[in-house]
């Protein structure tokens, strides 16, 4: 996989025998057991997994809210995670999360431009500006600006905050289920608005999801993690073209790769389910 | 379960529905006409916020039309009543009472069981819905899906003439998803209730329906009846057969048209209705 053309090069993320156990002392949770991967920069990589396998927990250690007990993380050279740093968290990699971080007393615009003003990266005006002309080029409308969360859909909720974290300038976008509680409708479109993110800025996109049709429709790769303590069992690649929309659905190499990618998964469900795992409700 | 009725037919007739939340009025449904065919299974598909838990409370008699008739054999829907169930997305067992209790509760209140009777009405539905194992344990120390087998259970035993399933699976996760559709199928094909199934899942509602019907954005109504013509009984190997695809392929090209539509929508931002429908059902 090579770095796209019009990317900046930047945004490998590098995995390297990455263990994670809580509470050693007591209870002894393994999380993470030898996880590896080469994440290339622009890439968007999907991981799937039963649920409880460990993935909210490498993705908290990629974006530095813990830390990994064994093993390392690397962002463009730089260790992000290891026992003999102290982790946190940067600007280089931002989390858009499942239940949504939009401060709810802060308007549409002036949750966008929160991070870079209160950096002082930009002036007020400056970050204004950028904000209108990311969200113009993502199709929202600019009615929505003074608005406050608690007026808009969970969809467009969440294209705001995909755009809150864009206007960082982040190497990688994590995103943890972000779509999860969305139906299927807006789903759908959150799926195109993300590709056009995608398509505009390449940026590296490390996405946790359990829906399999979400992985194989949005993936260059999927990554898959096996019942706790998870590991990196199969890496599968798309090899559909881009761009996607969602006729892409139904046709037969995009079935036949869902359907492989379901079964790998399938496996460590069964195996998860069997463990005793409370489905998340 | 032995049933002699036959299976009930549900029409709406025309039918406009407004929410009235403070000084805003909006129109959820309008001229929405369609039928509810006796004996099958009939899915419901849209936009969130089209009104689908509208026709479902109006099925129900939680509500009843502003515009039009909602009619169950040719009477009007007055109110609710044991014929026409809902199972709802979020639980509603009862707390304080068990797996079993919770079935037979239905049959009892309404006296037209003996407790001997209902007694083994339960045991039968435990075993269809693979309870049996936990009958004495509280709503609480059952999982999401284990909750909503049990619902269906203690809507079943009353032998209703419609059931209404609003997004019923939404939240679980994919396996527990598909083990509660492929119970669901089951006691669909054994029992003589028409259905009516809400879901925003594309696969979901191939996969059940007889009927797909595909709503506009509000104003509501039906945008087109698909028709599921699958053989019964159902099994996952159809999900990846040309047919199945040539269904899949025209129901996310109708959804997709509406979704545009929304999101497009001049002057319009997309707010979120649910709160307000809550209010609604209230009064």
């Amino acid at each position: 996989m090579e770095s796209k053309p019009d990317g900046k090069g930047e945004g490998r993320i590098l995995i390297e025998h990455v263990e994670k156990v809580y509470d050693p002392e007591g209870v002894n949770v393994h999380a993470c057991r030898d996880c590896n991967a080469d994440i290339q920069p622009g890439e968007f990589a999907m991981v799937v997994g039963p649920s409880g396998c460990g993935k909210t927990t490498l993705l908290n250690a990629i974006a530095g809210f813990d830390n990994a007990t064994g093993g390392a993380i690397y962002l463009d050279g730089k260790k992000i995670a290891a026992p003999d740093i102290i982790q946190s968290p940067g600007a280089d990699r931002i989390v858009v999360f499942q239940g949504g971080a939009l401060f709810p007393w802060k308007t549409v615009m002036g949750n966008i431009i929160y991070g870079p003003v209160m950096q002082g990266k930009m002036r007020v005006d400056e970050a204004v500006s950028e904000a209108r002309d990311l969200m113009g080029r993502l199709g929202l409308s600019r009615e929505i600006e003074p608005l406050y969360p608690g007026n808009l859909s969970s969809g467009m909720k969440r294209q705001v905050e995909i755009i809150r974290a864009l206007i960082n300038d982040p190497k990688v976008l994590l995103l943890d289920e972000p779509f999860r509680a969305l139906d299927n409708m807006s789903k759908g479109l959150m799926h195109e608005y993300l590709l056009s993110v995608f398509e505009l800025t390449r940026k590296t996109i490390f996405f946790i999801t359990h829906d399999l049709e979400e992985a194989v429709f949005l993936a260059d790769r999927i990554f898959v993690m096996t019942t706790r303590p998870g590991t990196f069992k199969a890496v599968i690649d798309i090899d559909i073209p881009r761009p996607r929309d969602f006729r892409v659905l139904t046709t037969e190499r995009f079935v036949e790769i869902r359907e492989h990618v379901k079964a790998q998964v399938e496996e460590e469900s069964m195996k998860a389910f069997e463990a005793g795992e409370r489905e998340l409700a | 379960m032995s049933d002699s009725k036959q299976a009930s037919e549900v029409v709406f007739k025309d039918v406009g529905k407004m929410a009235v939340f403070k000084k805003t009025h909006t129109v959820i449904l309008k001229n929405c006409s369609f039928t509810v065919e006796s004996g099958k299974l009939t899915v419901l598909i849209g936009p969130s916020g089209c009104g689908k838990t509208t026709i479902i409370n109006l099925i129900a008699g939680y509500e009843r039309p502003d515009i039009g008739e909602v009619q169950i054999d040719g009477k009007r829907i007055i109110g609710p009543n044991w014929e026409r169930l809902v199972v709802f997305q979020e639980t509603a067992l009862f707390p304080w009472l068990t797996c079993y209790e919770n079935i037979m509760f239905g049959p009892l209140a309404r006296q037209v069981m003996s407790k001997e009777e209902a007694h083994q009405e339960t045991l039968n539905l435990l075993v269809k819905v693979g309870l049996e194992d936990f009958r004495d344990k509280y709503p609480s120390q059952l999982s999401g899906g284990m909750q909503r087998r049990a619902e269906l259970a203690r809507a079943l035993i009353n032998q209703p003439k419609v059931m209404l399933m609003d997004e019923p699976f939404r939240g679980l996760d994919a396996m527990t998803r598909q083990l509660m559709q492929e119970y669901y199928l089951n006691l669909f094909e054994e029992t003589n209730a028409s259905h009516v199934f809400v879901t925003s899942e594309v696969d979901e509602a191939i996969i059940l329906a007889d009927n797909l019907l595909v709503m506009t954005n509000k104003p509501s109504k039906i945008k087109k009846i698909i028709e599921i013509d699958l053989p019964r009984p159902r099994n996952w190997n159809m999900v990846t057969s040309k047919r199945y695809l040539e269904i899949k392929a025209e129901a996310l090209e109708l959804l997709h048209e509406e979704a545009i539509k929304a999101s497009t929508a001049s002057g319009k931002v997309d707010v979120d209705l649910s709160g307000l429908l809550e209010t609604t059902r209230a009064d």
